[in-house]
């Protein structure tokens, strides 16, 4: 085990991988000579070379697009987006041809593709840069969607989605790249993708976090076991396929639920968890199935109103302690 | 870099684009100038008897199979949106007689024809139209979304446009594997308009991809004309602005599109280049099925059908002694019965299982 930042396991990961299996290549805006916008690529041009680490011009519906292409000829390529308010751009591709492809054509045509790159909240770059759109594209059939807590967690995820045959959306928090964790050493460590991993067990109250809302759940977790609140934190690490046996049966054991996230409560994927909780889990729930999530407005800029559109672990408290009946 | 001029009218009536010496068209090459042409007929040369033949029976059958469609959708066999390749032929068959059955042909939703030329049986064809199990995309894609791997027709895309950045990735899969297997992506001019299509030029001129972009300008963008949607008219000359090299062809002759496809072919095979042809074309029918077509007049279409791909092609093979009045007659027979043949196995093959719904979502779970 090496203690490694998230952006190191992440740049293990594509190492890793494009060793194994020369039709994976890697393509971006700044993946190659500047090294990667956030250095998640460091070094790759040096060790694959050009024609296997490629910058691209700034133009994302058409990267996107032509690596789509090159999944239908049997490459598996790795898209990065400098962060996925970009991939907004390359939506028509993702959506029209990634996910769609295989079905449309009767099983013909799978896209082994990896849309990677950061998303969620940044610090202090206001609305179009600082945003959470797993939901956007958990919406979709056909597409896989994956996010990372913990670099071990980063480095077995992308691993996983790069050897996967369908479409997977990767979303790296981007406020996450510098935490540090344990990562196995093996080339071969992969965790698959759609099993969720309980982070810390409890008894009391179930917390589903994903992505950065993790390490605060645990930090929130803390604090309610010196109040006697045990809470079991639980990661489904994959929106789509999403392990809801797994949050289902910590429901079914602590009986009140929170669900954290830091993307707009609207249509969210914690909607969709509340949805499947009460579906399944009704008779079991002691207290409504409560969020904790963004503020539904754009991001704002203003450092103090930033912070008051993120949850944070006061507010994850708060809902903990108000789903046991403890104000 | 190929007909790079900057003047619009004096390279259509230069007839750039045509063969020398293969084709010898009446005096302007554009069908936008058909009514000024007194003489209609091109002339054959170079190219030999079966190939000649082979071009006409595919214009042909593709031309009944759609007229077929068009008595199958009104009958309601046939569902959705339904795009008719009638008074295109040319185009597609040309081209596609270019190129090898391990090259890919990459297209939009107006594609029954050059699936057929691509060589996915009509069968297969119709039995995906009235969507049904033994479809070329089991039922799952219809008119708009015929693929079939085994001869490398990656599908009919139905989102204007997004086809260009696809066969541009294909072409990049062609370079990066380092086989000379080229791409063909087909078009019409109103995805010209779309930023995919120049995002995609430009990758695939920095990159040199073995992609040819084919634009069929039918003139019409469903009811918008080409003078209502576009400040540069002339699709050709857009290659410039990625020094991309382009012609302009005659869409309403296969030869020529044939011959100018075989030139780009070569470009690509050889140099890892990419070609954007502008074919002049014109569509008979209605944008799709449902389209009343009242944008453009009856005269206008009529005056296009005066130079219709496969009277002026049969009108040469006759004058070369290439085909006879008796080998035309049996060429009809034999296309008819195939249509037939179509229809009665699209008939006949099973509507899709209903387990089918939920398979193919994903490659693995």
């Amino acid at each position: 085990m090496a203690v490694l930042t998230m952006r190191d396991a992440l740049n293990t990961a594509l190492r890793e991988e494009l060793a194994r299996d020369p039709d994976v290549f890697l393509m971006g805006e700044e993946v190659a000579e500047y090294q990667g916008a956030y250095k998640v690529t460091r070094g790759l041009l040096d060790e694959f070379g050009p024609k296997r680490i490629i910058d691209t011009p700034i133009t994302e519906l058409g990267f996107a697009g032509l690596g789509v292409g090159a999944a239908m000829a049997g490459l598996r390529p790795i898209i990065e987006f400098m962060t996925f308010n970009f991939s907004i751009l390359a939506t028509d591709q993702i959506i029209n041809s990634a996910a769609k492809m295989l079905y449309m054509s009767g099983g013909q045509f799978k896209i082994p593709i990896v849309f990677r790159g950061p998303g969620g909240s940044a610090y202090q770059v206001s609305s179009q840069h600082s945003q959470a759109l797993e939901s956007w594209y958990a919406y979709f059939p056909g597409l896989k969607v994956v996010m990372p807590s913990t670099p071990a967690d980063a480095k077995g995820l992308l691993k996983s989605a790069i050897r996967d045959d369908n479409p997977v959306i990767f979303i790296e928090q981007e406020r996450m790249y510098g935490m540090k964790g344990e990562v196995p050493d093996d080339d071969n460590f992969v965790i698959p993708l759609g099993v969720a991993e309980v982070k810390r067990e409890g008894t009391d109250a179930t917390i589903v976090a994903r992505s950065l809302m993790v390490p605060l759940a645990l930090k929130a977790a803390e604090e309610l076991d010196k109040d006697g609140v045990s809470c079991e934190v639980i990661d489904p690490r994959t929106i789509r396929p999403l392990d809801i046996d797994a949050i289902v049966g910590s429901v079914k054991k602590t009986s009140r639920v929170v669900i954290a996230e830091e993307s707009h409560p609207f249509c969210g994927v914690g909607a969709e968890i509340s949805a499947e909780i009460n579906e399944r889990a009704f008779d079991y729930l002691d207290a409504p199935v409560k969020r904790v999530s963004g503020a539904d407005v754009p991001m704002p800029y203003a450092k103090n109103l930033e912070n008051l559109a993120l949850p944070g672990v006061e507010q994850i408290v708060a809902a903990v302690r108000e789903v046991s009946y403890l104000d | 870099m190929a007909n790079h001029t900057t003047n619009q009218q004096e390279r259509r009536d230069s007839s750039a684009g045509s063969v020398a010496g293969v084709i010898d068209k009446a005096p302007a090459s554009s069908p936008n100038t058909a009514d000024s042409q007194s003489d209609q007929s091109i002339t054959v040369l170079n190219e030999d008897r079966d190939t000649l033949k082979n071009l006409f029976h595919q214009m042909l059958l593709i031309r009944r199979f759609e007229e077929k469609c068009a008595e199958s959708y009104n009958l309601g066999k046939i569902g959705g949106f339904c795009h008719l390749y009638i008074g295109q032929e040319a185009v597609g068959v040309g081209a596609i007689s270019a190129i090898r059955k391990d090259d890919y042909v990459v297209t939009s939703y107006r594609e029954h024809g050059q699936a057929i030329a691509k060589g996915i049986p009509p069968e297969a064809v119709m039995a995906e139209l009235y969507g049904k199990a033994d479809g070329c995309s089991h039922g799952k894609g219809g008119s708009m979304h015929l693929f079939d791997a085994s001869v490398n027709f990656l599908g009919g895309h139905a989102i204007v446009g997004g086809q260009i950045p696809l066969g541009t990735g294909l072409a990049f899969a062609s370079k990066y594997k380092e086989t000379d297997r080229v791409t063909l992506c087909f078009f019409g001019e109103a995805a010209v308009n779309q930023g995919a299509f120049h995002e995609s030029l430009n990758m695939a001129q920095l990159w040199k991809l073995p992609c040819i972009y084919i634009c069929e300008n039918n003139m019409y963008g469903m009811g918008t004309s080409l003078e209502r949607a576009m400040s540069l008219q002339d699709v050709a000359q857009k290659a410039c602005a990625y020094e991309i090299a382009s012609e302009f062809v005659d869409g309403m002759d296969v030869l020529a599109m044939r011959q100018a496809t075989l030139r780009a072919v070569k470009r690509a095979r050889e140099k890892s280049l990419p070609t954007l042809i502008e074919a002049r074309t014109y569509r008979y029918m209605g944008h799709s099925m449902s389209d009343p077509g009242k944008y453009r007049t009856r005269a206008e279409i009529e005056k296009y059908q005066e130079r219709d791909p496969i009277k002026i092609f049969r009108a040469a093979l006759q004058e070369n002694d290439i085909l006879t009045d008796q080998d035309i007659s049996e060429l009809e027979a034999q296309v008819k019965e195939r249509v037939e043949q179509a229809v009665k196995f699209a008939e006949e093959s099973p509507e899709p299982d209903p387990n089918e719904l939920y398979t193919d979502v994903y490659a693995n779970p």
